[in-house]
């Protein structure tokens, strides 16, 4: 299995060759509640580091998702824009937001680990 | 300057609250529960299906005594028809100003001693304000902060009540008595803010704990502030401060059915002069309940576009309706653009959506007469 690394916006990634997978958390899940909405990006859009890639929206508010890593997407998971509640469910799994081909593997390595991630959501609740 | 520190204050069942794993927001001056360990849309959709009880502590419950002067006086700031309120009678009304919009919007009862009105929490330190400058030495006015206020509500609320308070079940919707309870008297209406039959129930703080423990047990669910929102939405019901303020009058905000006919003729009201041109001629924008095409959620201050590109509005509420299972909300249009099936943009993100007017409420249910 692929490593995963995590944002302090909540995103995980996994990495695969040069194609990295991202989503939400299940900490940020928790956070937004019932999530009724998602946006994913196109394939070919082009993505800087930390630029709002996606939306998601919970009953109560929207949020944006961002890329922790520069590169160019090459697809959406169009079935949580059509079941948006499926992130709620499997947020680490099926539900991924978006994959990317990544320029620098550098900035991937620079995330979090998932112990880093726990503590920093501890050390940062809400 | 004098400086002023704001305390937040918390209802008389803020442990209970924080027991049943409820997160907190801040809320007009109040630490209040947005939802509990199920989420907004559980919450929802047990009030739909079962029964749920809301904090309402929060809203102001303002009491007032007097003879048929005081009657007069809440009339010229009151557009309700006061005089022929039958004692025990609710009626959903609004405090208006010189302009006709409107400062809160209220249920108020007629009591024997004289009335009880309901006002919003942000709203209430402002409305006492008003009202008290219509006042005269003879009447009399409380804030009771000693009651709490709760409102239980869903298909089963009538079968569980009646079980602790016999003959709740008898009220019809929009009237309410006293009765007792645990060798206290309390005051239940049969009301609500969700669009589903129900009660709000004003119960002193020492006794709210024990009636809480008899919903539970009878396992109705604690509901916080978002699903409440979802509710009252769904319902078509105006939240004051997003659907409603000051600037809006009743003509605007599709209200003007909570004028009474004897009113509109009569007048003696704050803004009637304002209101009565609007009765006849209409009013430039008007608020329609709003359905997105697909999923996206329009937000308040969304803009809301003619099919030709021209803004004619904005939203006001918005939101996933759980038992719609759709997006809906609430706007402002221009009056040639209300018609329900009206095709309309909703600018989201920069990106502009598909959408209709809708028919309101987007969720019926029919009410106890």
């Amino acid at each position: 299995m692929s490593e995963k690394k995590f944002s302090k916006k909540h995103e995980w990634v996994s990495l695969e060759g040069d194609v990295a997978t991202v989503g939400i958390t299940k900490h940020a899940t928790e956070l937004l509640g019932d999530i009724v909405f998602a946006e994913v990006p196109d394939a070919g859009k082009l993505l800087e580091k930390e630029s709002q890639a996606a939306v998601v929206e919970s009953t109560k508010a929207a949020s944006d998702v961002y890329s922790p890593i520069a590169g160019e997407i090459t697809d959406g998971n169009k079935s949580i824009v059509d079941d948006p509640g499926s992130i709620n469910k499997d947020p680490e799994g099926a539900s991924w937001f978006f994959k990317l081909k990544i320029k620098d593997k550098e900035e991937f390595n620079a995330l979090m680990s998932k112990d880093e991630y726990d503590k920093f959501c501890k050390e940062n609740p809400s | 300057m004098k400086r002023v520190i704001m305390q937040t204050q918390k209802t008389a069942l803020y442990n209970i609250h924080k027991n049943l794993g409820a997160k907190f927001v801040p809320f007009a001056g109040y630490e209040m529960p947005i939802q509990y360990k199920d989420g907004i849309v559980k919450e929802h959709i047990s009030t739909r299906t079962f029964a749920g009880f809301f904090d309402v502590s929060h809203m102001g419950q303002f009491f007032l005594e007097g003879d048929e002067t005081l009657t007069e006086a809440l009339e010229k700031i009151i557009p309700a028809d006061l005089k022929s309120l039958k004692i025990n009678h609710s009626k959903y009304s609004f405090l208006l100003n010189n302009y006709g919009g409107i400062i809160d919007d209220l249920i108020v009862t007629k009591t024997e001693k004289g009335f009880c009105i309901i006002l919003n929490a942000a709203c209430k330190d402002n409305d006492i304000k008003q009202i008290s400058q219509f006042l005269g030495k003879n009447h009399k006015y409380l804030l009771n902060n000693d009651l709490s206020l709760i409102a239980l509500q869903g298909p089963k609320s009538v079968e569980i009540l009646e079980k602790l308070i016999p003959g709740v079940s008898n009220l019809k919707f929009m009237t309410g008595n006293n009765f007792n309870y645990d060798s206290e008297k309390l005051y239940v209406t049969r009301s609500g803010y969700t669009g589903e039959d129900g009660f709000e129930i004003s119960i002193s703080n020492k006794k709210v704990e024990k009636l809480i423990n008899f919903l539970i047990l009878n396992e109705v669910k604690p509901i916080g502030l978002g699903a409440r929102d979802t509710l009252r939405l769904e319902a078509g019901l105006c939240l004051y401060g997003h659907d409603l303020n000051e600037k809006i009058n009743p003509v605007e905000a599709n209200l003007k059915w909570a004028i009474a006919k004897k009113r509109k003729e009569d007048g003696g009201f704050n803004g009637w002069n304002k209101i009565k041109s609007l009765l006849t001629n209409g009013s430039e924008k008007i608020r329609v309940g709003i359905m997105p095409e697909g999923k996206v959620i329009a937000r308040e201050n969304a803009k809301i576009f003619s099919t030709e590109d021209n803004e004619i509005g904005f939203v006001t509420s918005g939101t996933f309706g759980p038992s719609v299972n759709a997006p809906v909300a609430m706007g402002y249009v221009k009056s040639n653009f209300a018609k329900v099936g009206t095709s309309i943009k909703l600018e989201v993100r920069g990106k502009k959506y598909g959408g209709k007017v809708s028919e309101l409420p987007f969720y019926k249910k029919s009410y106890v007469k």
